[in-house]
């Protein structure tokens, strides 16, 4: 019988440590099989968040092995099993208990930026050309994995100032949405803070759907708050289009 | 008054998914305080798996569609044991309901023209599913939930519903708690709307999260409401089966609807024997115009592996059982095959089917460009539920409304795939709607305190029980007995010996013992899951032994044909006065002149 070791944390509110636990290991198993095997089997009250274990959701998101990432995603033959695998909760929001973290403030975030408006001169007609990048930020399954290795959040913690890659994605699918009229550009330089964004690039590399987002939502973005607010003559050119 | 913190409401919805938030957001915008209550994160909730699309009569791609079409359609796939009147309301107002989506931010795949592109779906005649590839679910569910946080309602989120509580035999509100502190709440409210989804998680191989459990089934149950088909769980035919740790994770209608076939052990594409005589007139006899078909040729008829999902996993079952499966006890589902027919083969297929793709390469190590995936039947979604009324959703206990799946009627005996994204959209919106009328004009009435302590005491008993077993035993026990003894292929004795099983497992769910504390404790969730499930699980059980004929979803070997009598009556269950499940049957109504009208045209 193969078996492998987890590191797991264990504790509540900031607090607690590493444990070991000892399970074993079929084909084809994830972590967040593993996670379920010893919590039925050790550990009972093993706090985690699941619903669709099929990478649909966003709920599962942890750092195994320090990596951002979906547990129900990442198959054990693609981590080395001959030392204990770590897994822990995302750092950049407050810790819960176990594996759990409140992540309220991503939805405090949102309520703060202006929703969809319809542009009631508009028929509600398009051609799928136009829709098709608004349709890869709506892609989006709110795993919050960018916004855990953001530095601006992680490191810097400034979530007063600074709405991070989620929801410059999200704020993107908005403004490039065919149907949409209102405008979000001066928020998204004054109270969201898009400057802080200094495109390392690492959100793009852990989201899991893929998401393009720094290259297609965030720099488009800035060159948009550019155009807008500091270039005069793209603002002329914009006037008298 | 107990000293848990209280939040007063008008209407009180439990569940955001499709079929809550939409029922959420019309309450609201009829005036009244709303308060949504899920067990999940917002945006989790059951909805955002959902693949294919959801049905609406738009008639954007075939103009011949109408509404008139998809109720006949819809009556034909539920083997006219539907409620006549919900599968009207549904067919003419889902078109409206998607294009609301639209108008509130949704960005539907287009037409040429255009327009919300819409694709074809097992037991639909026209192109009918509005779609965004194969992520429909969370188009929907995105939307609402974006459009619904700047309509003022209130959200609670993982908060888990624990019983509705009564007076003078209306609800007055329900108690429930946090599951991050595991502290209690009670939550005042003149109506409230179940929406709380399905019971997959009661059988084994299941294509459901860990939140269908059966609470809404459960709550409404005791809370004095009949509920109604409960005999009808649809197995979806293709889940996955290898790795076993992926088992039961849904592999879309959508493989086959662009040219997958099914085979068995020896290659052969074993559908084809097995036509049922009702749908010979439809279905292709031969692989040339199947292929046909999947290819949007008209003329063409539509190949045996597009039957209605109770049938094609019926067939599959039987090759497995007698022998020709595939090695880890599935069927081949190949879509590499059309690279015989088609250039550029994997990337068509990469572009039609992307999250399929990705989820057999990532999940299972395999390239569905070049290899046959192995399927097998999954446990999917529940026909039946609380007995609604088809107008307003509300139930027999006054205030109680219900829409979704938890709500029952509109499918009958089978579901046509699309159909539940738009029942949620359009019955979440009439629940809304009334449940808000309903709450203007039914104030009053007063929690009882002692059923609150009586709750609460209830839920927390498991920590004091030393010694009991774990509550995860019991439930894999659960999903052993009712994979087993009331699966896709029933018979009377295994039944019978699934109710017995079933009171012996009522008893250890009544003795589990949890550990640690109530803070985000998932052991502790799942001792209070436990009775719900158990609950509808013999609900399922009884039902099914009542109908002794097989039709639509529920098939029985020892009654393998359908009868007169079996098209004549619905199945009830409801609380007895100690407690026990009564069963009822209620004659069909008949069908106003009309509708039998469209359906002896649509034939
Ligand atoms: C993989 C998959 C693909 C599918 N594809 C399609 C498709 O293409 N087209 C289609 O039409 N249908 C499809 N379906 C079916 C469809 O997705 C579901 O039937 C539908 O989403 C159910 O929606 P709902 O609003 O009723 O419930 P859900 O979306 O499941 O929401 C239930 C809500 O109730 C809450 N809840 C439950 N119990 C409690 C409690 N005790 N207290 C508080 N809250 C509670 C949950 O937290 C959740 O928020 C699919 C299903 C699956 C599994
Ligand atoms: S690219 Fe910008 S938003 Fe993304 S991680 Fe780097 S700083 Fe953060
Ligand atoms: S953009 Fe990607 S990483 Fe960020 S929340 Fe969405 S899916 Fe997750
Ligand atoms: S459980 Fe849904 S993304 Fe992992």
């Amino acid at each position: 019988m193969a078996t492998a070791t987890f590191k797991i944390w264990r504790g509540e509110r900031g607090g607690g440590g590493y444990q070991d636990y000892t399970t074993e290991v079929t084909e084809g198993m994830v972590v967040l099989d593993a996670v379920h095997q010893i919590q039925a089997a050790d550990a009972n009250d093993l706090s985690v968040r699941w619903n669709c274990k099929a990478g649909k959701c966003g709920s599962c998101s942890a750092e195994i092995n320090g990596k951002p990432r979906l547990m129900c995603m990442t198959r054990l033959n693609t981590l080395d099993l001959n030392g204990p695998v770590t897994v822990e909760p995302m750092k950049t929001f407050p810790h819960v208990k176990d594996l759990v973290t409140d992540v309220s403030w991503n939805y405090k975030v949102k309520e703060g930026i202006k929703k969809f408006k319809s542009d009631p001169n508009r028929a509600w007609n398009a051609q799928q050309a136009d829709v098709d990048r608004p349709q890869e930020f709506r892609k989006c399954i709110e795993c919050f994995l960018c916004q855990d290795v953001c530095h601006v959040l992680r490191e810097h913690g400034l979530h007063d100032e600074f709405i991070g890659p989620r929801f410059f994605v999200y704020s993107a699918a908005l403004e490039m949405n065919p149907f949409d009229s209102d405008d979000r550009l001066a928020d998204l330089k004054d109270t969201q803070g898009i400057g802080y964004c200094n495109i390392t690039k690492c959100c793009t590399q852990v989201c899991p759907e893929e998401i393009k987002i720094t290259d297609n939502a965030i720099i488009p973005l800035k060159e948009r708050v550019v155009d807008e607010f500091y270039d005069p003559l793209g603002k002329l050119f914009k006037i008298f289009r | 008054m107990s000293d848990y913190q209280t939040f007063e409401h008008d209407v009180l919805v439990i569940g955001a998914g499709g079929a809550g938030l939409s029922a959420a957001v019309k309450a609201s915008a009829a005036g009244v305080k709303v308060a949504v209550v899920s067990k999940s994160l917002l945006g989790k909730a059951h909805t955002v798996m959902a693949e294919g699309g959801m049905a609406a009569a738009m008639g954007n791609v075939d103009d011949r569609d109408n509404w008139k079409v998809h109720f006949a359609d819809t009556m034909r796939g539920g083997q006219y044991l539907n409620n006549w009147r919900m599968a009207q309301l549904h067919a003419q107002e889902a078109p409206d309901r998607v294009r609301e989506l639209e108008q509130w931010g949704a960005i539907f795949d287009r037409t040429k023209e255009g327009k919300i592109l819409q694709r074809n779906f097992g037991g639909h005649r026209y192109p009918r599913l509005a779609h965004v590839g194969d992520r429909t679910g969370l188009e929907m569910i995105r939307t609402l939930q974006d459009h619904g946080i700047h309509q003022g309602i209130d959200f609670h989120m993982e908060v888990t519903i624990l019983t509705l509580l009564m007076d003078a035999g209306r609800v007055v509100g329900a108690f429930g708690y946090d599951r991050e502190r595991g502290r209690f709440r009670i939550f005042r409210a003149n109506a409230i709307i179940l929406a709380t989804g399905g019971i997959g998680r009661a059988y084994k191989i299941t294509s459901n999260s860990w939140e269908y459990t059966a609470d809404g089934h459960a709550l409404a149950y005791r809370a004095g409401a009949e509920l109604l088909d409960m005999e009808f769980v649809q197995f979806h035919p293709t889940g996955m089966v290898w790795p076993p740790s992926v088992r039961g994770i849904l592999v879309t209608e959508g493989v086959r609807g662009e040219g997958g076939v099914l085979r068995n052990k020896d290659g052969k594409r074993f559908m084809f024997e097995d036509i049922p005589a009702n749908y010979k007139g439809q279905t292709a006899d031969n692989e040339e115009e199947g292929w046909r078909y999947t290819q949007g040729d008209k003329e063409a008829r539509r190949p045996p592996e597009l039957l209605t999902r109770d049938h094609v996993a019926r067939c599959i079952q039987r090759e497995v059982r007698e022998g020709r499966g595939s090695p880890h006890g599935g069927v081949f589902l190949d879509i590499a095959w059309i690279k015989e027919r088609i250039p550029n083969a994997p990337d068509h297929i990469k572009r039609k089917l992307p999250s399929m793709y990705h989820q057999f390469k990532q999940l299972g190590d395999i390239d569905i460009t070049k290899e046959a995936m192995e399927v097998g039947p999954t446990t999917h979604y529940m026909m039946g539920g609380v007995k609604v009324d088809a107008e307003s959703q509300m139930s027999k206990v006054p205030g109680l409304f219900a829409a979704g799946e938890c709500g029952a009627g509109l499918h009958g005996a089978n579901r046509l795939g699309g159909n539940s994204l738009s029942d949620l959209l359009v019955f979440g919106h009439r629940a809304g709607q009334f449940a808000a009328k309903w709450a203007k004009e039914h104030t009053g009435g007063s929690v009882n305190n002692a059923q609150v302590e009586e709750a609460a005491r209830e839920a927390l008993a498991p920590f004091d029980r030393e010694g009991g077993e774990s509550p995860y035993a019991v439930h894999h026990d659960l999903q052993d007995l009712m994979q087993n003894l009331v699966g896709i292929v029933r018979v009377q004795k295994e039944m019978e010996q699934a109710v017995e099983g079933l009171q012996k497992l009522r008893a250890r769910a009544e003795k589990v013992h949890v550990h640690g504390n109530r803070e985000y404790n998932n052991g502790w969730h799942m001792a209070m899951d436990l009775p719900n499930m158990i609950e509808a699980s013999e609900m399922i059980a009884r039902s099914a032994i009542e109908r002794k004929e097989s039709r639509g979803a529920h098939f029985r070997d020892d009654f393998p044909d359908k009868t007169a009598e079996g098209a004549s009556f619905n199945s009830i269950i409801k609380r007895g006065s100690n407690g026990e499940q009564v069963l009822e049957r209620v004659p069909v109504t008949e069908m106003t002149a009309e509708l039998k009208q469209i359906i002896e045209e649509m034939k």
